[in-house]
């Protein structure tokens, strides 16, 4: 049987159903979750999509992150249950405390949207089980509120501990410290990023490559990361 | 103390009755005398002061088209039956509705917000994304994309920067939070716009046949619902006294009297009426846009049983110390009315609540032909509904020839020095690349979104959107606007031909075939005859154009009184055509992928640089009669290239439009970074031109393609078999410059130099760049 990974949509959410056709087209079964509901429907893990939930007031994230539901997102993280956070999710993750850190507006004031390249920090997540170390991948980047920050002895403790997931090569979009682009929890279930990998998985709809228009898919290798990872489990 | 314009007591329909001889502030109101005398005539009494409120923004001319309706019926009338048959909803609806087969169909539409737009750029733009979009809900669609048709005034110009800044921060904040891709548009410059900048915005939505609602209120007893944003202060009167005057030197801020958008709340908006339409509770339905309550209540009633009944009271407010007038006249954003069946009431209210929307039923329809208003218990509105929404006034307006025409026409660019070659014509290739409107636009299109909803297929920088329909077939549509207010300037007939034509060209070049228009009718005051001269021709050319290449007009706007002092903009009639297209695996790129490729030029180039950027750029020049435009070559081309991309011949195809074939063969290099060594001796001689005008005429019906070594027996058989004009012009190579042969070669970086500097230098960097 197909694993089950659940979407939560907030109000003001917007790719979540991006997030459910990457989760289809990676070979599990997409299932929506609703932010009201306490109830993860028994799901073998979890995308916070992005989008600009509550619209972004107060802090982009803030608000999402008291939603009923996040109590159960809480609870299964740390029971070791994979979750990924894209974006406004990555924002969400980090106000609900399950990811260090914090993000503010871009450096540069503007919204950016760029195919961004990226180097593959760790594979040892539940998400990045696919990749290999140092892979570059490019996968689009949209957002306002980019700019990852911490104190420095949290940024030196990710660093160390190899919480680091995924830095920017060439150009840093938004002014990240130390051109932080993802971290995980300690743990690495937990892995939250800006760049959007469920716009990079489907040719003909992702990035540009050097081989065809629109032809890059490096974002699916997430969502097959953590299903043979539950199966491997499974079995 | 008393004031005579400012009612003490309630103006109620029995008050007014009694006190005729009260004065009333219908001029500030924007009416004039003897539209004031007609709302007399029709009432048999003056106006209380909410119907005097009510038909004055609905009279304006941006809700009544009371100069510009005589001339929009000409696209009503110039019909063909092939042009009816994709047609499921024609001009008068909230947006046009085309079958695009499979039991889909696509509803699209552009519109203005120009006058917002330069008071409070930032809210004026986000609030015409907010607009169009619920055009779009309002038919029962889901949108699924957005793009902007934009006129600046003069790039180095101080203020240009503001309204630039404001403008494309309010569609990306508003368009960003909808998710809503944002698939293409237009970015120009020119000194005419510089205190009125043009902000057209289209939406895109889909829906299946069986979703498409209509904005009227039927069923005597149905209940008429407000939902969404409560109802404050903002933006009243906008339509009246903003959309339809203009902007005096030295007058009072206006600043009130523009929208506020929140799209966050239209996010949810969107969903919840998705569901409700899902859920078959809703009979009908309207957004709510210019005039607000006074649009919806009247247009709903008129649209269907005749009446309504409504409790003013009832509406949700934002500030509690509104008058009447000015919760009938307010354009608070993100709410929209339904018309709800009394026993689908309680299941409509869970769905509103279940997406945290507020509510409030105001009243009900009814058959007595009235639309009756209470407030406070006492009746301060009965009027026959189709007298505010419908048979609103019309105007002949003055038409006089522009005495300065004929001189301006006279003043052709082809007596103007040209290069002969070399290293001038480089300088010139150079100049034209950075200009402001051929220059990249990245700095513009990095701040939307393009990739949300994951089914764009392409978008800028190629010349159509495309969006993909249904995952499982991969039908799609794609959609470009085009205007060239110069060429409209030097003759609005021609030059409104010429938008169709080169959106009908930009839809066909990436495989889809043009099937339905959307028009923004952008000109300055009616009352200044030679605009009504302007924009008669304008209609008239786009009209007959529509007719010869059978796709219908299904909808659009007009705004009019965009000029600052007396000076009016070109005429700018923005045209957006949609097309369709089977499966987008099919389409086409706008540049070059591979190496070792043919590339052909489609169409003949005589010497046409009146109105061209060239003679604007290089010698500021602006006068002469525009391109000639052949329709029936127009359709042939569109053929030829749905042939090619059927039989695979072709891997990229590039509309040529402004700065001609340089601008568009320099874009095919910059697309993808593949260069090409192009020969033109063919050409020359074929055509019987310069080498500067071959490369910077601006002569229609041509396309650049390129076409795998494989298979160019077969594409030029493909031209011949059809006669249309071909010739091999060059080869795509791995470098990334562009060589003219025996002229100059531009390099990579030149090419990306001079195209890519020139925005970030005004308005700051681009990010990677």
């Amino acid at each position: 049987m197909s694993p089950r990974i659940g979407v939560i949509t907030f109000p003001g959410s917007l790719d979540d159903r991006d997030a459910q056709r990457a989760i289809r087209i990676a070979g599990a079964e997409a299932v929506a979750l609703w932010h009201q509901d306490h109830d993860l429907q028994g799901v073998d893990a979890i995308v916070l999509p992005g989008g600009f939930s509550y619209g972004d007031y107060l802090r982009a994230g803030a608000i999402a992150s008291h939603a009923p539901i996040m109590a159960e997102v809480v609870d299964a993280a740390n029971r070791g249950v994979p979750v990924l956070g894209i974006c406004n999710g990555f924002q969400m993750l980090a106000e609900a405390r399950l990811i260090e850190g914090a993000h503010t507006r871009n450096e540069h004031q503007q919204f950016i949207r760029r195919d961004q390249k990226l180097s593959v920090e760790t594979t040892a997540t539940a998400w990045t089980s696919g990749f290999e170390a140092g892979q570059e991948i490019t996968i689009p980047l949209k957002n306002a509120d980019g700019r990852f920050v911490a104190a420095q002895e949290v940024i030196d403790r990710l660093e160390g501990e190899g919480q680091v997931v995924f830095r920017y090569v060439e150009v840093n979009p938004n002014g990240s410290m130390n051109d932080i682009a993802g971290v995980s929890n300690a743990r690495g279930n937990v892995v939250g990023l800006m760049p959007h990998p469920e716009h990079a998985v489907e040719p003909g709809f992702g990035p540009d490559t050097r081989a065809a228009m629109k032809s890059g898919t490096d974002g699916l290798v997430f969502f097959t990361s953590v299903i043979e990872g539950l199966l491997a489990r499974a079995r | 103390m008393t004031d005579a314009t400012t009612p003490a007591v309630l103006d109620t329909v029995a008050n007014a009755a009694a006190t005729p001889e009260r004065q009333q502030p219908y001029a500030a109101l924007g009416l004039k005398p003897d539209e004031y005398e007609r709302i007399k005539e029709i009432l048999g009494r003056r106006p209380t002061s909410g119907e005097l409120a009510m038909y004055s923004v609905m009279w304006s001319e941006h809700c009544s088209y009371k100069s510009s309706k005589p001339y929009l019926r000409q696209f009503g009338q110039k019909v063909t039956p092939a042009m009816k048959k994709n047609l499921m909803v024609g001009m008068g609806e909230n947006a046009g509705v085309t079958d695009i087969g499979d039991g889909w169909a696509v509803t699209f539409k552009i519109e203005s917000h120009n006058h917002p737009s330069y008071i409070e750029p930032f809210q004026g733009a986000a609030t015409g994304v907010g607009g169009i979009v619920r055009d779009i809900i309002s038919m029962g669609a889901r949108p699924v994309a957005v793009m902007d048709a934009l006129r600046f005034g003069r790039i180095d110009d101080p203020d240009t920067a503001r309204v630039v800044h404001g403008v494309v921060a309010g569609i990306s904040f508003y368009s960003n939070c909808l998710g809503l891709p944002n698939i293409g548009g237009e970015t120009y410059f020119d000194s005419v716009y510089q205190a009125n900048p043009l902000v057209n915005a289209l939406a895109v939505g889909v829906l299946r046949h069986e979703d498409l609602h209509l904005a009227n209120a039927r069923g005597v007893g149905n209940r008429v619902v407000l939902f969404g944003a409560r109802t404050g202060g903002d933006g009243i009167g906008g339509a009246s006294i903003l959309a339809s005057d203009t902007f005096a030197e030295g007058g009072p801020t206006k600043r009130p009297a523009v929208q506020v958008g929140d799209p966050f709340a239209e996010k949810v908006l969107i969903e919840c009426c998705l569901e409700l339409f899902r859920l078959g509770l809703v009979e009908g339905i309207q957004d709510l846009g210019a005039a607000g309550i006074s649009c919806a209540t009247s247009e709903l009633a008129s649209n269907g049983d005749g009446g309504m009944f409504i409790e003013l009271d009832s509406v949700l407010l934002r500030d509690p110390t509104l008058t009447a007038e000015e919760i009938l006249m307010s354009e608070s954003q993100e709410r929209m009315m339904a018309v709800v069946e009394p026993a689908k009431l309680d299941a409509f209210l869970e769905v509103v609540a279940k997406w945290d929307v507020e509510t409030s039923v105001l009243g009900e329809v009814t058959d007595t032909g009235r639309l009756v208003i209470q407030w406070h218990g006492e009746e301060i509105v009965n009027v026959d509904p189709r007298t505010v929404a419908v048979d609103g006034p019309v105007y002949d307006r003055p038409v006089a020839y522009p005495a300065w025409l004929d001189a301006v026409q006279a003043d052709t660019a082809s007596v103007l020095e040209r290069p002969a070659g070399g290293e001038q014509l480089k300088l010139q290739v150079l100049r034209l690349l950075g200009s402001a409107n051929l220059a990249d636009k990245r700095w513009v299109t990095n701040q939307y979104d393009s990739y949300v909803l994951g089914n764009t297929a392409l978008t800028f920088p190629d010349d159509g959107g495309m969006v993909r329909v249904d995952e499982e077939t991969g039908l799609g549509f794609a959609v470009a606007t085009d205007a060239n207010g110069r060429w409209c300037y030097l003759d609005p007939y021609q030059g409104a031909r010429l938008a169709l034509a080169e959106a009908y060209r930009n839809v066909a070049v990436t495989g889809a075939t043009p099937v339905a228009v959307s028009d923004c009718l952008n000109f300055g005051s009616p009352e200044n005859p030679e605009v009504m001269w302007q924009f008669s021709r304008a209609v008239a050319g786009l009209s007959d154009a529509c007719l010869d290449l059978e796709i219908p007009v299904t909808g659009g706007n007009v705004s009019f009184y965009n000029q600052t002092g007396d000076v009016p903009i070109h005429p700018t009639p923005v045209v957006a055509v949609l097309g369709t297209i089977a499966d987008v695996a099919e389409r086409i790129p706008s540049g070059w992928q591979d190496e070792g490729q043919n590339i052909y030029l489609l169409g003949e180039t005589r010497l046409e640089l009146d109105g061209s950027a060239w003679a604007g750029v290089v010698h500021q020049h602006l006068g002469g009669l525009p391109p000639a435009v052949n329709l029936d070559r127009e359709r042939a081309l569109a053929d030829l290239i749905a042939a090619g991309n059927a039989q695979n011949l072709i891997s990229a195809a590039h509309d040529l439009s402004d700065g001609g074939l340089i601008q568009a063969l320099a874009e095919s290099v910059l697309r993808f970074g593949i260069g090409a060594r192009v020969f033109l001796g063919e050409v020359l001689e074929r055509d019987g031109v310069d080498i500067a005008t071959a490369l910077f005429s601006e002569s229609t019906g041509r396309v650049i393609v390129s076409v795998p070594r494989e298979d160019d027996v077969r594409f030029r058989g493909l031209c011949e078999g059809r006669g249309f004009p071909v010739v091999r012009i060059g080869v795509t190579d791995a470098g990334s410059a562009l060589e003219i042969q025996d002229q100059f070669t531009l390099s990579a970086a030149e090419l990306v130099d001079a195209h890519r500097a020139t925005l970030p230098e005004r308005f700051g960097a681009v990010v990677g760049a």
